[in-house]
C-alpha cells in the first residue's frame, strides 16, 4: 500500500495546469482534496506518472453570488460550503446535503470539484447538481466549455472532462421563492457513501407540487432524474398516500445495480421508501 | 487466611490503596502526545524491507514462478519463493495432543507448489523500500493452474465437493462431542421444544496497528533478534527456534508498544516467519509491517458458525435440556500453536453453560475450505455460543408468554450453588448471574422501559428490548494449551526492587496493548509496598532475553495473574524493606508499617520515621551504618499460576435498547447496558473501557463487520470501505456497573474482563431486534443483522443476496 513513484507539480493558475495536463496527458491525474485520490494511489489502482496539484490556483477557490447564479469554485472545500449563509440561502438542497458527505475531517479537505470530477455513483453533490440543474464549467487548451449536470456525468467515475481539461467550477441558479427541497440519503454507517438517496427540488403552491426535479443516486452508476415519478406527480396535491402510490413509478426510473452492501432488488424496494420520505419532506417544507 | 493473604487483603483494601481507584494511565501522557515506540518506529542500519506477492487464488497450482523482472529492479536485493523459504524454515503443525481427534497438514511459511486461499503469500520481495518491493512484485509473473475451491462450509464435506488436503479424503478437521444422555428422553417429554438456527458471519479483529516486526540477524553469535509488535513473546521465541532449529537462547524476541492485538497478534503467520528467514539468508535486517489490505486477507479471521440449537422447556418455563450443533469452517490448516479448534470446542463447552439445565448434547464438526486461516480472536466462541444461546431462551420465552427476564430469573443458576459444574463438565468457581441480572435490570429500568415500548408501538415507533447473560473464560491453567504440547505458558513472575534512588522499579512480562495492563501493575506495586504511584516505574515492553518469563495477553489473564506475582513479590519487598528499616529504628518489624514511602510506627507515634529513600541511600552507599548481621536484600521475585480451577470464570449481564424501521429495516442502536463481575476490579474506569471497547467489537459482528467471499473464494472486503467496523457514531452510550465477587484462586481476586464485553452484543441486539419485530410476526437469526436480512425477514424482499448469506 505505498504509492508506485510519480513526478509533483504545483501550478499557480488555470493556464499553467492546463498546460501541463495538455503536455502529460492521461498520465497525469489532479490532485484536489486528495481524499480520494490519495487511497486510490495507495492501492495502486491510479498510478499516474505526475500529480497536477491545484491547491494553490486561488482563481479555483470560493464561491461567488451573481445576480442568477451561484459560482462554486472547484477548489472549494466540502466544509466552506457546509457553513455558508450563501449556500443555505440560495441553494438549500445543497446545504441539506452536505452534512452527509463523510465526516468532518474528510470535508474539511474534500473539494466540491473533486467531488464532481470523481463522479462517485453515490455521492452528493453530483446529485445535487443534477436536481439543480447546474453547469459545469470546463477549462482546456482551446479555452473554456459549458456542460449540463445532466451531460457531465457518464457512468460510475465517468464524466465529460478530458484528459487535458480541468473542472474550474459549477454555476447553480439560484433557488426561486416558492421552490422546496428535500434531502435524504440511507447509509450502513454514519457518513459512509449511501446504498441509495434522493434529493428533490420543486415548486409548491396551495400544496401542488410542479417544476419537480427529482434525482436518485447510490442505485445505480450515476445520478438518475426520476423523470416517471416527476410526471406522475406533476401538478399533484400530494398527499403522503399519493406520493407513495406514485412511488413505484421509480421502478421505471432506476435500474438499481447489486453490490456488497444491498441487491438490487433491496435497492429499488430502498428506492421507492426512501422517494416517499423525502418527498413527504419536500411537501412538509414547502407547505410551512 | 493465613497471616500473609491477611496483609495482602488489607494492602489493597486500605482507605488509600490505589487498587480499586480508577486513577489515570501514567502512560497515557505519552501516548497522546505521539511518544509511543512501535516497530515501526524503529529502524535499523542496513535494514531492508519485504513485501509478499499473496495469491490471487482461493486454490491453485503454482506452475512457474518469473522473478527475472522483478529482480532487475531498482532497490530490490532478493526473491524468495515459498521454496526457497522451506529450505531453511520447517514447516509447523497447529494441532494439539490433547484434542483427538484435530488434523492438520504441516504448514509452511510461504506457498509450496499449492496455494490454498486468497491472500497466502507466494513471493517474497527484499527491497531498499518498501514502495521499491511493491513495485519489483508487480513484475513477478507466476504461471497459475487454478484449481477447484472448497468454499462454503456447508458443503465442505460433500464428496462432491474438492479436497483440500489429499491424502485426508475428506475436508473434515476436527469433531467434538457432548452427551450428558438423556437428551432424548427429555425432548420426547418436554412440554415446549423451541428449536433454530443461529447464523454468525466471518469477522476480524482489526487493530489500529498492523502486524509487523523487524528481524535481525548476527551470524557471527549465530542470534535472531526480532522486535514484533506481538501479544506473547515467549511464544514467538519458541516458534521461531523450532522453525529455524535452533536453540531458544539464540532467538530473542522484543515487544515494544503494541498498538492493539484482539488475538489477532498471537498466532503464527508465515510472512512473518518468512521475513525471519529473509534476515538469516541476507544477514541483514528485515523489516515486515502488514498493510491493511493484506491483514484484511491474513490476519486471521474469526466466528463464521451455523448453530443449529434446541431447547426442551416444562410449562413453567424451566430450561430442561439443550441441544445444538456447531459447524464451522476454518480456512486450509489449523493454525499454530493454537489450533483453529478451540472457538468450536468453546461453543460446544459453553453454550447454555449459565443455566440450570442438567441434560445437554452437543455436536460440533470443524471443516477445511479455501478461505482465510481462522483463529482465536477476542471472545473466541463465546458471542456464538451466547447468541444462540439467548435467542434460544427468548424464543422460548415469546412462546411461553414469559418476560424474557423472567425467563432468565428462572433458569439462570443461582449465586449460592457455587462451586458449579455444568453439564459440559466446566467448573465454575463463584459467578453472580442472578445478581448482575437484578442489577442490570434496575439500571436499564427494565419495567419502565417495557412500558415506555408498548406506548411507542401504538405509534408506529418500533423499540426492541434484548438481554444476554454471559460469563468468560479467562486467568487459564497450563490445560488450555501446555498440555496439548503448544510452547504457551500459564506462568507469571515479577521483580520487583527498591532502587538507590528510592523508586520502586518493576519488571514483568506483561504486555501492554492499550488495554492499561502497565497501570495495573503499577496499582498493585504501589499498594503492595506501600509507595506513591509517583514513586513505581514499570519497566514498559517485554523482552525474552533480559525480562522475567511470561504469557502475555491472551484469555484475559494479565490481570489476574502478573497481577498476583507483583502483589506477592511486592509484599516480599515490603517485608525485606521493613526488615532492615527494623535495624534502623531499633525496633521490630511487626510494629512497622510503610504509608506513601515512609517507614512509620504502626501506633502513630512520632520520631521512628524513615523514608524508603533514606533507606536505600543507607542500604546502597552507607552500608557502613548498619551492623554486618544486616544483609539488605531490595529485590524481590514471584512466580505464580493458577492451580485450584482449570479456569478462572467472570460473568455478567447486558442489555440494549434499539429502533428498528420496519419500512426501511435499518437499526438505530440506542443505548447499552452491562452489568459485569470480573472480581476485583483493579481500575473500574479500565474495567469499564475494556467492556465498552469490547463492547464494539461485538457490536460489529452483529450488525456491521463481515470479511465476505465470492464462490470462488475471493474476499470482497480488504478495505476499512468494505469491511464497516462501527465507528464512533455507531457505538452508542455504554452504561457498565460493577459487581465484584472475588476469585480465591488468588490473594488479589482478580478475574479476567478483556473478552467479556465482545460476547454478549451479539445475543442481545439479536434478541432485541427480534423483541421490535415481535408484532411483524418476523425474526432474523442471521449476522450481522443488515437492512437486507430485517427486509427480507419482514417479506419486504425475497431474498438477500447470496453476501447476506454468507454466514
Ligand atoms: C472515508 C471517506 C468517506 C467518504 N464519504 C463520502 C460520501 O459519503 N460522499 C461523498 O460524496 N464523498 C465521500 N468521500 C469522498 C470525499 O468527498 C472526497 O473528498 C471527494 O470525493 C474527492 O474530492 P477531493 O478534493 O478529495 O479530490 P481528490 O481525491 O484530490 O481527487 C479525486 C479525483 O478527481 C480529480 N479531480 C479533482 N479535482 C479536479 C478538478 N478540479 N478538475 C479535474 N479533475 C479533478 C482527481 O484527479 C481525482 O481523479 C469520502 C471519502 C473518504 C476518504
Amino acid at each position: 500500500m505505498k504509492a508506485p513513484r510519480f513526478s509533483y507539480a504545483r501550478p499557480d493558475t488555470i493556464a499553467e495546469a492546463i498546460a501541463l495536463l495538455t503536455r502529460f496527458g492521461e498520465d497525469a491525474r489532479v490532485l484536489a482534496g486528495g481524499q480520494s485520490l490519495v487511497p486510490m494511489l495507495n492501492l495502486r489502482i491510479a498510478a499516474p506518472s505526475i500529480l497536477v496539484d491545484i491547491n494553490q490556483i486561488s482563481a479555483l477557490n470560493g464561491l461567488t453570488v451573481e445576480a442568477e447564479k451561484v459560482h462554486v469554485g472547484a477548489l472549494t472545500r466540502h466544509a466552506h460550503i457546509e457553513s455558508s449563509t450563501d449556500v443555505s440561502k440560495y441553494l438549500p438542497l445543497l446545504a441539506l446535503a452536505m452534512p452527509h458527505i463523510a465526516h468532518p475531517a474528510i470535508r474539511t479537505r474534500g473539494t466540491f470539484g473533486g467531488s464532481c470530477a470523481l463522479a462517485d455513483p453515490a455521492a452528493e453533490i453530483p446529485a445535487c447538481s443534477v436536481a439543480l440543474d447546474a453547469t459545469f464549467v470546463l477549462a482546456g487548451p482551446n479555452g473554456e466549455r459549458r456542460v449540463p449536470a445532466q451531460d457531465f456525468f457518464q457512468g460510475a467515475l465517468t464524466t465529460a472532462l478530458k484528459s487535458d481539461e480541468l473542472l474550474t467550477g459549477v454555476e447553480f441558479p439560484k433557488s426561486k421563492p416558492g421552490y422546496a427541497a428535500a434531502f435524504g440519503e440511507l447509509t450502513r454507517r454514519k457518513g459512509d457513501y449511501a446504498i441509495v438517496g434522493v434529493a428533490a427540488h420543486g415548486f409548491i403552491s396551495q400544496a401542488r407540487l410542479s417544476d419537480l426535479r427529482i434525482v436518485i443516486f447510490g442505485a445505480s452508476d450515476r445520478p438518475v432524474r426520476a423523470r416517471h415519478l416527476e410526471s406522475e406527480l406533476e401538478g399533484k396535491e400530494a398527499s403522503s398516500e399519493c406520493i407513495r402510490r406514485a412511488a413505484t413509478a421509480l421502478d421505471a426510473d432506476v435500474e438499481p445495480r447489486d453490490d456488497l452492501h444491498a441487491t438490487g432488488e433491496t435497492r429499488r424496494y430502498l428506492t421507492r421508501t426512501l422517494a416517499s420520505r423525502v418527498l413527504s419532506d419536500l411537501m412538509k417544507v414547502g407547505v410551512s | 487466611m493465613s497471616a500473609r493473604e491477611t496483609l495482602a487483603a488489607r494492602q489493597i483494601s486500605r482507605d488509600d490503596s490505589l487498587v480499586g481507584r480508577s486513577i489515570v494511565r501514567p502512560n497515557i501522557r505519552r501516548h497522546t502526545e505521539g511518544g509511543g515506540h512501535f516497530v515501526d518506529d524503529i529502524k535499523l542500519p542496513r535494514m531492508v524491507h519485504v513485501a509478499f506477492l499473496r495469491s490471487p487464488h482461493a486454490h491453485a497450482r503454482i506452475v512457474s514462478i518469473d522473478s527475472n523482472a522483478a529482480a532487475r529492479m531498482p532497490g530490490v536485493i532478493h526473491v524468495a519463493t515459498g521454496k526457497d523459504i522451506a529450505a531453511i524454515s520447517k514447516p509447523y503443525v497447529g494441532v494439539l495432543r490433547h484434542m483427538e481427534g484435530l488434523r492438520s497438514p504441516p504448514q509452511y511459511p510461504m506457498a509450496v507448489d499449492v496455494a490454498r486461499w486468497q491472500g497466502e503469500p507466494v513471493v517474497a520481495v527484499v527491497a531498499e523500500s518498501r514502495a521499491q518491493a511493491e513495485d519489483a512484485i508487480q513484475r513477478v509473473d507466476v504461471g497459475w493452474e487454478v484449481l477447484p475451491a472448497a468454499v462454503n462450509m456447508e458443503k465442505a464435506l460433500d464428496p462432491s465437493e474438492p479436497v483440500i488436503h489429499e491424502s485426508y479424503g475428506s475436508n473434515l478437521c476436527y469433531r467434538q462431542i457432548v452427551d450428558t444422555g438423556g437428551v432424548d428422553e427429555a425432548f420426547a417429554q418436554a412440554h415446549l421444544v423451541v428449536e433454530d438456527t443461529v447464523n454468525i458471519g466471518r469477522q476480524t479483529g482489526v487493530p489500529l496497528e498492523p502486524r509487523g516486526l523487524i528481524a535481525a540477524y548476527n551470524a557471527a553469535d549465530r542470534e535472531l533478534t526480532v522486535y514484533h509488535s506481538y501479544q506473547s513473546a515467549h511464544l514467538m521465541q519458541g516458534t521461531l527456534a523450532t522453525c529455524f532449529s535452533m536453540e531458544e537462547r539464540q532467538i530473542r524476541v522484543i515487544v515494544p508498544d503494541v498498538g492493539g492485538g484482539f488475538g489477532i497478534k498471537i498466532h503464527t503467520y508465515g510472512d512473518e516467519v518468512a521475513a525471519c528467514a529473509l534476515a538469516i539468508i541476507l544477514n541483514r535486517p528485515v523489516k515486515f509491517i502488514a498493510d491493511r489490505f493484506e491483514s484484511f486477507q491474513s490476519d486471521i479471521h474469526a466466528r463464521d458458525h451455523r448453530v443449529r440449537g434446541k431447547l426442551a422447556l416444562d410449562r413453567e418455563g424451566n430450561i430442561l435440556a439443550l441441544e445444538i450443533d456447531d459447524l464451522t469452517g476454518i480456512g486450509p490448516y489449523s493454525m499454530h500453536p493454537r489450533s483453529s479448534s478451540i472457538e468450536l470446542l468453546e461453543v460446544v463447552l459453553f453454550t447454555g453453560g449459565n443455566y440450570k439445565h442438567k441434560l445437554y448434547r452437543a455436536r460440533g464438526t470443524v471443516v477445511f475450505q479455501n478461505k482465510n486461516c481462522m483463529c482465536q480472536y477476542r471472545g473466541v466462541g463465546h458471542p456464538v455460543a451466547f447468541a444462540a444461546m439467548e435467542h434460544l431462551v427468548d424464543q422460548a420465552a415469546l412462546k411461553l408468554g414469559i418476560d424474557p427476564a423472567e425467563m432468565r430469573r428462572r433458569n439462570l443458576i443461582s449465586d449460592d450453588a457455587y462451586p458449579y459444574t455444568s453439564p459440559s463438565k466446566t467448573r465454575f468457581e463463584i459467578l453472580s448471574h442472578q445478581k448482575c441480572l437484578t442489577q442490570l435490570l434496575k439500571l436499564m429500568e427494565y419495567d419502565d422501559l417495557r412500558k415506555e415500548q408498548a406506548k411507542l408501538r401504538k405509534r408506529g415507533i418500533h423499540y426492541g428490548i434484548g438481554l444476554a447473560s454471559f460469563f468468560e473464560l479467562t486467568n487459564p491453567s497450563p490445560l488450555i494449551y501446555g498440555m496439548g504440547g503448544a510452547r504457551i505458558g500459564t506462568v507469571e513472575s515479577c521483580t520487583i526492587r527498591l532502587d538507590a534512588g528510592g523508586q520502586i522499579v518493576v519488571h514483568t512480562a506483561i504486555c501492554e496493548l492499550g488495554q492499561g495492563a502497565e497501570t495495573i501493575v503499577a496499582q498493585i506495586a504501589a499498594d503492595a509496598v506501600g509507595v506513591e504511584l509517583s514513586s513505581v516505574k514499570v519497566i514498559s515492553g517485554v523482552d525474552t532475553l533480559s525480562g522475567p518469563t511470561g504469557s502475555g495477553a491472551w484469555a484475559s489473564r494479565q490481570t489476574g495473574t502478573v497481577g498476583e506475582a507483583v502483589l506477592q513479590a511486592g509484599l516480599t519487598l515490603r517485608k525485606n524493606i521493613l526488615d532492615v528499616a527494623a535495624v534502623v529504628l531499633q525496633t521490630s518489624e511487626e510494629k512497622l508499617d510503610i504509608i506513601n514511602g515512609s517507614v512509620v510506627m504502626k501506633d502513630g507515634k512520632r520520631g521512628g520515621n524513615v523514608s524508603l529513600l533514606e533507606l536505600a541511600r543507607i542500604a546502597y552507599y552507607r552500608g557502613n551504618e548498619l551492623p554486618s548481621t544486616c544483609e539488605p536484600l531490595f529485590m524481590a521475585t514471584h512466580q505464580f499460576r493458577i492451580k485450584d480451577y482449570d479456569f478462572v470464570f467472570s460473568n455478567g449481564a447486558a442489555g440494549c435498547l434499539l429502533e428498528v424501521d420496519p419500512e426501511t429495516g435499518f437499526i438505530d442502536l440506542l443505548k447499552i447496558w452491562c452489568v459485569d463481575d470480573c472480581g476485583r476490579a483493579i481500575n473500574p474506569k479500565l474495567v469499564d473501557e475494556q467492556i465498552r471497547g469490547g463492547m464494539a467489537q461485538g457490536i460489529g459482528p452483529a450488525l456491521l463487520e463481515h470479511c465476505i467471499y465470492d464462490d470462488q473464494g475471493q474476499l470482497l472486503t480488504c478495505t476499512m470501505a468494505d469491511y464497516l467496523l462501527p465507528m464512533s457514531l455507531d457505538v452508542p452510550d455504554i452504561e457498565v456497573h460493577h459487581v465484584q465477587t472475588l476469585t480465591k484462586t488468588s490473594a488479589l481476586g482478580a478475574k479476567g474482563i478483556g473478552e467479556a464485553g465482545a460476547s454478549a452484543p451479539p445475543g442481545a441486539i439479536m434478541n432485541a431486534v427480534n423483541d421490535a419485530l415481535r408484532p411483524f410476526n418476523a425474526k432474523v437469526t442471521r449476522q450481522p443483522i443488515t437492512p437486507e436480512v430485517v427486509l427480507e425477514a419482514l417479506g419486504k424482499i425475497s431474498q438477500v443476496s447470496s453476501v447476506s448469506r454468507q454466514a
